[in-house]
Order: structure tokens, then sequence, then C-alpha cells
């Protein structure tokens, strides 16, 4: 009503269009191209997912019906608990760990930093499932530590816990030594000059100020231990969870329209942590002024020692992990012919793929490394650049933002239910290496676009406004000045993406076909075959060749460092 | 560099559409064991070179449960080795093409459908047993199991590891040859108790076995074939056949209606049933469908054909879906049970 | 300013919105060929929104703005003739010196030789022929600065706009640069806006200013006559340093302020209006208590601070209710005469001539 009146009475100008260049009708194509392909490839499946859930299994709509199943099941609603419980138990066991560990790295002078930092990283290099392998070579009924565990089986919460603490890890630490590092020096000198006991500076200055690292880690690991299924599909025993359910559904038993409904379930905590996580995000910003003195850490020889010891004592038993898979992969038959052999990586005439399957790891992660950084660099390059039309470039935020609350499981099977759909003219990328790269990236969609941003937003945004002035075209500029400047970036996405197709299992193992299939599957497969230390040595296939690719990219980084970054050095 | 990157993009993209189209690619599934199919298909691309073969291989319950999920967008065309229980409920379905392959009247007329043509043909029976690691068992001080309700004794609580049938073909021969030797209700009790003795309900029929093999538990229920090759491969085992009986089902071989590569399907089947098929498929099964040919296996269990009850397939095929279903509502809540 | 005044850049009724927030209301505006103007006002107060209009990097909302003789207002920015400063700089950092200034040239079609000659000309002409080769880091901030303005001015533009361009640098450098910047202006005689907080750095710069408040022109003109003639309270207290005189007309010739009389011009405002009479600390005339008012202007004061500020000393002195906190100047020589310390007492008179009268409601 009221805009009607002024309409009408500013009737003089109507309001005015700048001309578009060339350059905007380039950038505004490709926005909307962008969001067509993220609505494809995110939204359409997760609403097939909804609508599945909510049909029989002749596509009859029948409302909540399935869900009122689902919890008149006591047997799945165990599940809810044991994964809660689960899941709980593992963040604060990482939490805890992870933060002395952290501090150690961060806020002191202990030696051999470096190294222990290093060594932390590696269960990156592996599938979760690996460090269930290597429990059961430790702990199972055979395991050389068997009697620890006083007659406990390590095949249930035990098992899954410990194993989830394995490689959650260096997530956890990673998010915790960002949090100690930006510390702010001139806080604790002031603590100093009041006389402030030790004690009392952290748990005044250091605790809050890691807070929101502490809480955002905490989250993340709840989230990946809750919808990971690697881990107790091959320790669980009988103890069942949600990942498992949801696998057992929709693979075990083609019950998708159950899948979906346990999908939703497992898709509600993942939710909640996602939007705990933002806020704690939006929290942290203010945090730290651009003023801050960057804190230096000072020798204490009684702390450092402590916390050495500490340390080591945590890197054994990642190194531990590891190795007894890797030792376990060349044994020829555990534990009754003890002699080292390379029988295990014969994996053509086992279940699970054979060598192919590692090929076509490679060839999945290589793509999803070229062409996911590829796509998602531009697709945050217009978040950020593009002029005017700023909901679109919300909307393409948002959509770009969305797949963080997507548990992989939850996503492989909407892939399933919107790929799958006979109607779907998409459906021939069903079954091909396509969906598994698409379904990857997708996956991994977030935390690359969030790191490309937060590369783009460094750069001075005049840059394009500067450009324009000098009558040079938008592309021009992102190609020599824009490009350029984020190419470590771009690096860093391509490994973050490579490193997560190689051991990505959640999502891919209900894409895969006979033909695509994956050595992160196959180590799944060949387990549930029960042939466990191939399963091993596939997985230790998958840890070798990360390692190598982490080598390579690093000196790879820092030769593009010497070529092109020279003006960051002053 | 805008061009090379375009260029890079153009070739993933290119090489990610460019999926190998032969037209005669026939997508075969089957619950044979993965270490199998390559030789089953070189031995058919001898004789057939130009025909190429598309497994899509995953265990009996799961290979049932997605052709029936696929119903109504049939993705296979044909299936070679799949329980025959399994196939009767395809064929009940109206999802099978009845075809007489060349050379039927040689075939034992157990190791076919019966009706004419046949919707299937059998290739060989598998026969369920009990793998014991003779190690482990002496560890324990677990006794000998002779029998399957030797297994509901409380001295082996934990020690057992059976397939769980809803997706694993071995576990649905062991259920449905219980209830066929027990009775409904007897069946069910016995079932009841083994439960309580049983570590985990593993996926695969076969991983049993191989867990008893490398002692991760004493005692697993599999199939005989498995613990023979188990067994050659070194591992301490005794394979059991209890004396009440062992279940036993046949791997079949079937075409799928509406495949749009009859003929080639067709060529396939027709070889399936040929001596040269079942010599192969004696390697590892003991009983096979072509009379006469098979020949002792390597560790396999001796007495094994009267070991195998009068299996009324007719029976389990009908129930398949109501005895799963009773499975895992009983035992399925697996924590709960404890 | 130059002979001719053609108008070169025609603003007319240009508003701005950005949703229910107006940045810019309906202003207008004539600026002439080769004349260099200042935007100033406070933060949020218009200026830059109206450069970046002015550039079209922020279309206005409604307007027209005409550029040498042709209406550009609907034009995208890479069609229209300017080149532009930030603040920041915005150097391409990944990009030598020479590849700065050669960026706009290289999109056009002139030889490599052609561009190289240029470059160099224009890097001699800001002082930085050594630097070519470096990148923007290894340059210190007055030298960037000077990078982005040869590299706005590499393409010949008929506007350079200048965003702030002095007010990351430290005040020794922009002093220097100022002087720089006026005389690259004068050398080369391009039509220049420059948008500024700075009061200083406009009255020293400009050949006009534009004093911007609220989204709209408070007042145009020379350096002087802003200062000298400020045409609103705002600009009055925006430029330089201003004692606010609150009282009330009560002849057209007096203003009450407080129980006291003054003498004034009061410009038409009818009687009995609250007014504000402003005056410039340095236009008191202080003189010892003990010299006779002659004046009916003058009236004793006590000296409560005082601020030495190098070549002149700041007095902050109370006296008759009404006069509130009065600032007056002193230059050094008078300081040291009057022998002023903190609590003495002297006259101060207000001449007439520099009292400004403004209506309390505005």
């Amino acid at each position: 009503m009221n805009s009607a009146v002024s309409l009408s009475m500013s009737a003089a100008p109507p309001a005015q269009r700048i001309r578009l260049s060339l350059d905007d009708y380039a950038l505004r194509t490709g926005l909307i191209i962008l969001i067509i392909l993220l609505a494809i490839s995110v939204v359409f499946p997760l609403y097939s997912l909804l609508s599945k859930s909510l049909e029989d299994m002749d596509g009859k709509f029948v409302g909540l019906q399935n869900f009122r199943e689902y919890f008149e099941t006591p047997a799945l609603f165990t599940s809810i608990t044991n994964s809660l419980g689960v899941a709980s138990s593992v963040a604060l066991i990482v939490m805890v760990i992870a933060f002395v560990y952290a501090y150690a790295l961060t806020r002191t002078q202990m030696p051999l930093r470096w190294l222990f930092r290093g060594i932390a990283l590696i269960p990156i290099l592996a599938p979760s499932l690996l460090a269930a392998i290597s429990m059961i070579y430790w702990f199972g009924n055979q395991g050389v530590l068997k009697s620890w565990l006083a007659g406990a089986s390590v095949y249930g919460p035990i098992g899954i816990i410990i194993a989830s603490c394995f490689w959650v890890f260096p997530h956890a630490l990673m998010i915790l030594v960002t949090a100690l590092s930006t510390a702010d020096a001139r806080l604790y000198e002031a603590a100093e000059a009041l006389c402030t006991p030790k004690w009392r500076v952290f748990w005044t200055v250091t605790l809050p100020g890691a807070k929101y690292g502490i809480l955002s880690a905490g989250f993340i690991v709840f989230t990946l231990v809750i919808t990971d299924f690697g881990v107790p599909k091959v320790i669980g025993g009988r103890f069942n969870v949600l990942a498992t359910d949801v696998y057992k559904q929709v693979v075990g038993q083609q019950n998708f329209e159950m899948g979906a409904v346990v999908s939703l379930v497992l898709l509600l905590p993942a939710l909640l942590a996602f939007i705990a996580d933002r806020w704690v995000q939006r929290k942290q910003v203010a945090l730290l002024s651009a003023r801050a003195i960057p804190f230096q850490p000072k020798s204490e020889p009684l702390r450092d020692g402590l916390l050495f010891v500490f340390c080591a004592i945590v890197a054994v038993i990642l190194i531990a992990m590891l190795g007894m898979a890797a030792y376990a992969s060349f044994v020829t038959f555990w534990p009754y012919n003890l002699t080292l052999s390379l029988k295990n990586y014969n994996f053509d005439v086992m279940d699970g793929g054979g060598w192919e399957a590692y090929y076509n790891s490679i060839r999945m992660a290589i793509y999803c490394a070229i062409i996911g950084s590829g796509f998602i660099f531009f697709g945050s390059y217009l978040v950020e650049k593009a002029r005017g039309i700023t909901w679109l470039r919300t909307i393409l935020h948002l959509a770009a933002m969305l797949p963080l609350a997507v548990p992989g499981l939850v996503l492989g099977i909407a892939y399933i239910f919107f790929f799958n759909h006979p109607d779907n003219p998409l459906g021939f990328l069903y079954g091909s290496m396509g969906i598994l790269v698409i379904c990857t990236i997708v996956h991994f969609y977030t935390v690359s676009h969030l790191t490309c941003l937060t590369a783009l937003k460094q750069l001075d945004p005049e840059f394009e406004a500067v450009s324009l002035s000098l009558k040079t075209p938008v592309w021009r500029t992102f190609q020599k000045v824009t490009l350029p400047m984020c190419l470590p970036t771009l690096l860093d996405v391509a490994s973050y993406l490579f490193l997560n197709a190689m051991t990505t299992v959640s999502a891919v193992v209900f894409l895969y076909s006979p033909e695509t299939m994956l050595a992160s599957v196959a180590v799944l497969n060949m387990d549930d075959a029960g042939d466990i230390a191939p399963a091993a040595a596939m997985a230790l296939m998958i840890v070798y060749t990360s390692a190598i690719f982490r080598v390579f990219h690093a000196l790879l980084a820092r030769k593009l460092n010497r070529r092109t970054q020279v003006w960051r050095h002053k | 560099m805008t061009l090379l990157s375009r260029g890079v993009l153009g070739l993933a993209i290119g090489l990610l559409l460019a999926i190998p189209v032969s037209a005669e690619t026939l997508t075969v599934y089957t619950a044979v064991e993965a270490e199998d199919l390559k030789r089953y298909a070189s031995a058919f691309n001898e004789d057939h070179p130009n025909i190429k073969i598309r497994w899509v291989r995953d265990s009996t319950g799961i290979v049932t449960a997605k052709l029936l999920a696929e119903k109504n967008n049939p993705r296979a065309d044909v299936i070679w080795g799949l329980a025959a229980t399994s196939l009767m409920l395809l064929q009940s379905e109206g999802m099978l093409q009845s075809y007489a392959p060349k050379g039927l009247g040689k075939l034992d007329t157990k190791f076919r459908d019966s009706a004419n043509p046949p919707s299937w043909t059998g290739m060989d029976a598998w026969i369920a047993a009990v793998c014991v690691n003779t190690v482990e068992a002496k560890r324990y001080n677990l006794p000998t199991p002779t029998s399957w309700m030797d297994l509901t004794d409380p001295v082996y609580k934990g020690h057992l590891v059976m397939p769980n049938p809803n997706s694993s073909g071995t576990g649905f021969l062991d259920v449905s040859s219980w209830l066929q030797m027990y009775g409904e209700r007897g069946g069910w009790q016995f079932m009841d108790n083994l439960h309580e003795n049983i570590a985990w309900y593993t996926h695969s029929g076969s991983k049993p076995c191989k867990q008893a093999a490398r002692g991760e538990t004493p005692i697993g229920i599999s199939f005989a074939f498995r613990g023979a090759k188990s067994k050659a491969a070194g591992a301490p085992l005794d394979i059991i056949l209890p004396k009440e009986g062992v279940g036993w089902d046949m791997e079949a071989t079937a075409i799928m209606k509406g495949t749009k590569k009859l003929a080639a399907a067709q060529k396939l089947v027709d070889w399936s049933i040929t001596k040269k098929a079942n010599k192969l498929y004696n390697q590892g099964y003991a009983v096979v469908a072509y009379p006469g040919i098979a020949k002792p296996v390597k560790h396999f269990p001796t007495g094994i054909l009267d070991a195998m009850i009068d299996n009324d397939f007719e029976f389990a095929a009908v129930n398949r879906r109501s005895i799963l279903g009773q499975w895992q509502k009983r035992y399925d809540a697996k924590s709960e049970a404890k | 300013m130059p002979e001719s005044k053609q108008v070169y850049l025609y603003i007319e009724n240009l508003t701005k919105h950005f949703g229910e927030f107006v940045a810019v209301r309906e202003l207008s505006l004539e600026i002439i060929r080769g004349e260099f103007i200042c935007f100033l006002g406070p933060s949020g107060c218009g200026k830059t929104t109206l450069l970046r209009a002015i550039a079209g990097l922020d279309p206005q909302s409604s307007g027209s703005i005409t550029q040498d003789g042709k209406n550009i207002s609907n034009l995208p920015p890479s069609e229209r003739d300017f080149g532009i400063v930030f603040q920041s700089y915005a150097l391409f950092p990944n990009l030598t010196v020479f590849k700065n200034v050669a960026y706009g040239l290289e999109n056009q079609r002139i030889s490599k030789a052609e561009i190289r000659v240029r470059v160099s000309d224009l890097l001699e002409l800001v002082g930085l022929p050594e630097q070519a080769d470096k990148y923007p880091a290894q340059l210190s901030g007055g030298e960037q600065q000077r990078v982005a303005l040869t590299r706005a001015l590499a393409t010949s533009p008929g506007l350079l706009l200048l965003d702030e361009p002095l007010s990351a640098l430290d005040a020794r450098v922009r002093a220097a640069l100022r002087l720089e910047i006026r005389s690259l202006h004068q050398r080369l005689g391009v039509t220049t806006i420059l948008v500024t907080h700075d009061q200083e750095e406009a009255l020293s710069m400009a050949d006009r200013i534009v004093v911007m408040d609220q989204g709209r022109i408070e007042q145009v003109g020379t350096p002087e006559e802003i200062y000298s003639t400020p045409a609103s309270p705002f600009v009055a207290d925006f430029i330089g340093v201003m004692n606010f005189l609150k009282g009330e007309i009560t002849s057209s010739e007096t203003v009450r302020i407080g129980k006291d009389s003054l003498d004034c011009d009061t410009a038409n405002i009818p009687r009995g209006s609250k007014v504000r009479v402003t005056v410039r600390p340095e236009d008191i005339l202080c003189k010892e208590s003990s010299a006779k008012r002659k004046n009916a202007n003058s009236f004793l004061f006590k000296v409560e601070s005082l601020e030495f500020l190098g070549s002149f000393c700041r007095l902050i002195m109370s006296g008759p209710e009404g006069f509130g906190k009065l600032k007056a100047d002193l230059s050094t020589q008078q300081f040291h005469e009057l022998n002023v310390t903190t609590d003495s007492t002297l006259t101060a008179e207000f001449p007439l001539r520099n009292l400004r009268i403004f209506p309390e409601s505005s």
C-alpha cells in the first residue's frame, strides 16, 4: 500500500538501470549455471530423499507412516541411543587429548614439535576403516594385546570408540591448533604484570580464548563420528548404530524407504551440529582484533617435558595403529603363518574389485581434484566478485554451504533416489565414474568453498573496480591477478579433494558399480567377506598413495611459491 | 592459461562421459565368489570372444533384493549364479524369461525348473557346513560339535558366528533347513537358543568360515566349499557336517524378462549348462548339475550327498519374505538380546 | 582555476538508496573542466557513494550524470572515461610496478615499445624510475600511492577519481604527496575529484570544495569561501574550529547572549528568534584585562587551560554566562606579550565583521 503511494508520487524518473557490460552477462550466466548445477547435485537429491521417506514401496504417498514404523521398532530405536553415546564419548575423549596435544604444539617450546604435528596428521591419509582393522589386530580375539581389554570384547562400543578417536583426532587437532595459535600476547603480558598464577591465566585467558575453537571441534568430531559407518561396520559386532542401520536397510535389504527415514534421522544431529558450528564461527570473528600481537611461548622445562611425554605416547599410539595394519598386511596367514609375503596384495583374486579398484580411486581422486577445485574456485569467485545481483550470489553461497550439513551417507542415498529414478534424464550418470566424482566433490564442497572464499576475501576488493576503470575485461584480471594470487589456495583445495576422494567411503559406497569399484569401498567389501588382511593391504595402498601425493603437493607448492609468489617476500 | 584450463576441463569431462559402449556387453548379476568369476568369464570368452560380461556381484540376499528393487527398471540381462530359491521368487514375480537352453536334456532333472520351458537351470549345489578352528577350540576347551543341537550348548556362548540370512544366501539356506527339519515352532525355538551363543551375525556367508580360519572366532556356520578352500590355504579347520543333515541350495542361471540382448543372453545360458562349464563349477562344488563328471574336491567333507536334506525349494521360495521378516524381528535387535 | 569555465561533469538530481537508507539525496552539481574538486564530509555523508556513482561502480537509483556532453548515467564502468585511485591503492601485488602501470595500456592496441616508453615517462614523472621491476610489497606506502596514481593516469583518462588516497599514510608523507598530486594536476590538467574527510587536505589541494552531509551538499565554494563564510552551522563546525554562542535576536543589530548583548549583523532574522552566533578562535582579539573596553563586543574571560600548538597557542576560557567554554587563538608572540597563564584574566573582543549568525532550527 505504502509503496504504491510513493510510486505514484515519484513519477518523474523511473528507477535507473545501468546497462550491463559483456562481463556482467558472463558472470551472471556463470552464477546461474553454478546455481543450477548445485541444485541438481544437492537440492534435488535431498528433495528426492525427503519425498522417498514419505512413500511406500510402490511409490504411493503415505505421509509419516514410515517414520511411525521406524520409531515403533525398538531395535532401530536403540541405534539412536548407541549412536549418541558413542559420538559423545569420542567427542569427549578426543577433545581432551587433542587439546593437550594442540596446547603442546602451540604454546610451548617442547622439542620436536614439527615431528609431532606431522605424526598427528597420519590418520588423514587413511580411510576410517583402517583404524578399525588395526584394532582387530591389536585387540581382536587373535589380537596381540587382547589381554589388555581384561576379557571385554573389542567388537562393540569399545572398538568403535577407540578406532573413531584415531581417525577423527587430526580433524579436532587442526581446529584446536588454529584456535590456540591465534592468541593475543598482550593479554598474557597483562596477566603476568598483574602477577596472576599460571593456572588462573590458563582458566581465564587461554581457555576462554580457545572457547569457540573447542566448541567447533567438538561439533565436528561429533558429526564425523555419528555419520561414519566404516568403523562400526568393521568392528561394531552386535552393536548397532544409525549409520550401519542405513547401510543395512539400503544395501542389505534394498529397503530404500526405510533407508530414507533413517537417513533423515541421521541428518538431524548433523544439521544441529552444523547450525551450532555456524553460530560459533560467527562469534569467533570478533574475538581477535587486527592489532593483536602474536604470542611467543617461552621455554619451561618441567611443563615441556611432561607434555613431551604425553605427545610421545599419543604419537606412538597413532603410529602403532598404522604400523600394525601395515605389518598385518604383509603377514601370510595371521595368526598361524607369520612369514611375510605379498600374498595379501594380490587383490585380483579376492572379493572387492582387485587392483582395478585402486586405479579407479586414483582416477576419481584426480578428477575430483582438477574438476572440483576448478568449479569450486570459480563458484567462490562469483560469490565474492560478481557485481550487483546480491540475491543470486546469496543463493549460490547458501547452496555451497548446504553440503556441510549433509553426511556423506545421506548424500549417497539421496543420489540413488535422484539419479536412479527412471524419469531422470541424468540417469545415464548412475553407475558411472561421473556420479562418484560429482558426489565426492559435493560432499567436500563447503570446506573447499570457504577456503577459496577466505583467499579471495584477502584480495583487495577494488581490484575489479580498478580493472574496469582501466577498461580491462574481468576475465583478464581473473587470469592475470586473481588466479595467480590464489594459486596456493587452489592447490590446497585440489589436494584436500584428492585426499578425501581417496579415503571416502560413506557416500560412494551406495553409488559404485562393478566398473567403478573404489579402493576404499574394496577395503570395506573385503572386510565384509572376511578377508581382513587384504582389506588392511588395500587400506595401506591408500595411505601410501595419499602420503606420496602429500609430498608431491608440498614440493609443487614450494616450487610454485618460488615462481609465482615472489611478491609475497619483501 | 584459461585456454589450458578449459582444455583440461574438456578433457576431463570427455573422459568421464566416455563410458565404453559395446553392443555385446551383458550385465550379469551373480552371487558367485569373486575369485571364481574371472575363471568363469575367461572360460566363457574362449568360446564366445565377442560377448563381454559385466559382473554385478554381491551376497545372495543383496542381489535378490537389488533385483526386486529394480523390478520396474531392470538393469540385469542375465543372472548367473544365484540361489534357486531366489530365482523361484523372481519367477513368481514374473521377472524371468523362460528358455530351454541347448542340451537341457543332459542335466540332472533336479537341477532345473520343472516348468517347460524352464525359467531357470541349475549349476551346482552349495551345502551348509560348520567350520571349526581346532587350535582355538582346544584353547577354549570346546568339544567338537557333531550336530546342530550341539551348537546350542552354553559352552559355545560367544564363540559362534553365522551369516545374516537377510543378506547371505548361506544364512538363508541354514534358516530354511532348520525350519524344515524342526518344523515351524521347533525351528524358531532352536534359533532362539542358538542366538544366545552367536557372537555376531555377518553380512556375507563366507565370512564366518574365514573368521574361523583366522581364529577370530572358533566356530563359523558357513558352507562346505568355503571351508575346503580355507583349509587348503593352511587354516587349522575341521569341516563338520551336523548329523541332522545340512541345508543346501542350488546356484542357478536365468534370463531377465525384457532384456534387449536376448540372443547373447541365450548364448550365455546355453554355455552355462555345458560340460565344460560344469567342470568349472566342480572346482569348488562337489555336486554339479551335469551328471557323472563330479570329481571329489580337496578337503571337502565326505558323505556330503547323504548329509544333504531333502530340500523343499517350494517352501523356501514361497516363505522367503516372511521367514526373513520374522528372523529380523527376533534377532536383528542384537544389542537388546544380550 | 582554468580560464574557460566549461562544465565537464554535470550531475543532476542524483539519488542513491541502499535499501531503506538514502546515501545521496537529489544532489546536483557542476564540475568545470580541468578543475580539482574535493568532496568533503564526515564518514557516511555520501561522498564516496557519489564518487562510485560517477564511476558507475555503484549505479545511482535515479538522476543523471553527463560527462563531456555525453549522458553516461546508464553506462557500465568499463565504458566510462575515468581513472581511479583507492585508499588501499589496490595495486596488483603479483605484478611488478611496471606491469601495474602498463595494465590498462596492454588492453589497448598499443605496441609494446610504446607502452614501455609511456610507462617509463610516467614513472619518471612521479619520481619512481628505479622501481619499475619491484613488486608493490617492496615499496613504501607513499611509493605505492604514487604507483597507483600513475596507473590511473596511464590511460590518459578525462577524469581522475581519488577515493581517500592519502588517509593510510603517515602525516609527513601525506603532506608531501598533497603537494605532488597538486603539481601533477597542474601539469596534466586532468579534471580531478578527491574524496576526503580531512578538511586540511581539502583546503590545501582543492580548487573548489563540495561539503556534504547526510547525502546532501551543504556548500560548494573555494577553500577560502568555505572557511570564511560557511553557509551553515554544519560547515562552520566541520571546517576548522568554531565557537558557537547560543542567543536570541533582540533587535536588527543585536543578539542577547546570556545576560549580555552582542552587536552583529542579524541577516534579517526576525526578532525573538533563537540563533547561534559563530566566531573562529583566531578572530577573537585578546587583550589585557586592564585595557579599556572600547568596543561594546568586549567581555572579560578567565583562562582555564591552554594548549601550546607550535605557531600559536589556544586558550580555553570561561566568561559571562551563555558564552560557554570559549576557544581563542593567540600568536606565540602575543602569548608572550600578554604573559598568559592559567587563571589569568583577559578581555576578549568579538569583531563585528567576523561574526556569523544562523537560526537555531537549521
